[in-house]
């Protein structure tokens, strides 16, 4: 990297670098279409290639890389989930992350910076310890502090909320981590596309063409492509294309909402969440403060934020932090989330032949942006989901084997 | 402020109402096959379009019918169940 870097100072032009080929012209077929640029759209791209050898790859984005909730999300990292199935997977995720940077030679500004998720009550804190005993079982670094030792790590924190709702403990995760989102989506782009996978911007699928059972090619924007391998990773848009397959799900849209402040100087060092008061907030690399809140309450498919928003996030953060009272929000935004009854993903093969899902990523999907990726590349070179993805099979509905991860899920994160 | 109107109490702030989903028919329990009882347990019409919900007013404790646009957001009619006519 420091090489290129010389290089291009040294370079007359300054030509803007690109990250990957600027395609418009799809072949007839492809060995796999990936639909979604988004982060998992690009990674399982990625490792197609990278792990399978399957290079003929076509990614179709309606719109440009990263711009769906892979560019709009508060970009949390952590494993500390409630079920045994949820931390093994979440985990290795993060154990992709920690390396990514290097693997992928881009700067993902991946920061470690402990995690609390904060309980006001006693029942709260009950959760807590579950959690981390479960976590501690399948060997994830989780355990319950008290007030004490949240104050030592944050002491801008006023413990008491403003006498509302006086912190009692946290549940600590110590390789919670931030990220810089856009820089995973180009990162996987470029990996992808140096291997030969193909990305197409502006480019929509308008249908599916699937023949006795089996997905025969797509409908697009640019023209019908034959394929016999499809992967759907659209986030938000899952209904519509599940639609085409005429595949059910219990996937519903819900708008959710985030914002940043104007920047400051690094003074938060750590991860905040607090189910309670429905915020979570960190401070990026660049000192702006990130924060988010629970999911809006109703279906809606569209991506505008809301003065209610803001409102009822900034008094509750003023609850926690009464020294911010005169800094500005600056910008705020909403992504469409796609729910599941149970706040765990569905991945893996569907009903129709040839045709994988991988959606359900609701408010938590950024972290497992790698694991999903890789796991799902192993899927669609199979035609078999891995063991680590087997509790999110879609089918698990149908057999009311649900992997409830909704104690771990009552604030967006 | 958004706006939804009370087949009862007229238009009201959003914040009196509560959301209670798309209106379903349950299919007969002692006649459904499993996969078709799982099916309308579990899953859902996700996809945008004109739905009919179950909308609640909460302090008067009014349940509801909302017609409503998912993508836009623009409630076409409100009405008390069964008086789709008076609508
Ligand atoms: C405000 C907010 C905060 C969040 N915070 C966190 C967090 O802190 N931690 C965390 O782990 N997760 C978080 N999430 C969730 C996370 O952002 C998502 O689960 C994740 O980014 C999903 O990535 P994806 O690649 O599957 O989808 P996306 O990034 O949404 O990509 C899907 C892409 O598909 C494209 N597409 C859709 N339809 C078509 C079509 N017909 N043809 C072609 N292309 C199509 C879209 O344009 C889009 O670019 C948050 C989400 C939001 C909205």
């Amino acid at each position: 990297m420091p090489l290129r870097l010389l290089k291009y100072a040294l370079s007359r032009k300054h030509p803007a670098p690109r990250f990957f080929r600027d395609c418009t012209e799809p072949k007839k077929s492809y060995d796999a279409v990936i639909i979604g640029g988004g982060g998992h759209g690009l990674a399982a791209a990625y490792y197609l290639a990278k792990d399978h050898g399957i290079t003929n790859v076509a990614v179709l984005e309606k719109g440009y890389i990263g711009g769906g909730n892979t560019g709009r999300n508060t970009t949390i990292v952590r494993s500390n989930y409630l079920t045994p199935e949820g931390v093994n997977f979440y985990d290795a995720s993060v154990k992709i992350y920690e390396g990514l940077s290097e693997e992928l030679d881009i700067n993902l500004f991946y920061s470690t910076r402990g995690h609390f998720t904060l309980a006001h009550t006693e029942s709260a804190l009950r959760t807590m310890r579950w959690r981390a005993e479960v976590n501690k079982h399948v060997g994830v670094d989780s355990y319950v502090v008290g007030p004490d030792e949240i104050s030592k790590a944050c002491p801008q924190l006023d413990i008491s909320c403003s006498g509302k709702a006086p912190i009692v403990g946290a549940l600590y995760h110590g390789p919670g981590s931030i990220a810089r989102h856009d820089a995973v989506a180009w990162g996987y782009a470029r990996g992808a596309d140096s291997m030969g996978v193909e990305i197409f911007q502006n480019t929509e699928v308008t249908g599916l063409d699937i023949q006795s059972g089996k997905i025969k090619g797509v409908h697009t924007s640019r023209g019908y492509i034959a394929t016999n391998k499809v992967l759907s990773a659209v986030a938000g848009f899952t209904p519509r294309i599940t639609n085409m397959a005429g595949v059910d799900t219990p996937i519903v849209i819900h708008p959710l909402q985030a914002c940043v402040s104007e920047p400051m100087k690094p003074w938060l060092n750590t991860i905040l969440v607090s189910g309670s008061l429905h915020v979570y907030v960190s401070q990026s690399s660049r000192g702006e403060l990130v924060m988010g809140s629970s999911l809006d309450p109703y279906e809606v498919h569209s991506t505008r934020s809301s003065l209610d928003f803001v409102e009822g996030l900034t008094s509750h953060m003023l609850d926690m932090f009464p020294f911010l009272s005169n800094v500005k929000i600056v910008r705020q935004w909403a992504g469409m989330a796609d729910m599941t009854p149970d706040f765990s993903p569905i991945m893996g093969t569907t009903p129709v032949e040839g045709f994988y899902l991988d959606a359900g990523w609701g408010t938590w999907g950024f972290k497992a942006t790698p694991i999903s990726g890789k796991t799902m590349a192993a899927t669609m070179a199979n035609d078999q989901a891995p063991e680590l993805i087997k509790p999110f099979r879609l089918s698990r509905f149908e057999d009311y084997d649900l992997t409830g991860e909704k104690g771990a899920a009552s604030v967006g994160h | 402020m958004k706006l939804l109107t009370c087949p009862v109490n007229g238009t009201r702030p959003l914040s009196e109402f509560v959301f209670g989903g798309e209106i379903r028919n349950m299919p007969d329990p002692a006649q459904a096959s499993d996969s078709a009882w799982a099916a309308y347990v579990y899953n859902r019409t996700g996809a945008p379009g004109l739905k009919k919900e179950w909308w609640y007013h909460s302090p008067s404790g009014t349940w509801f019918v909302a017609e409503r646009n998912t993508l836009t957001d623009q409630v076409a009619r409100t009405y008390l169940y069964g008086q789709e006519d008076k609508a």
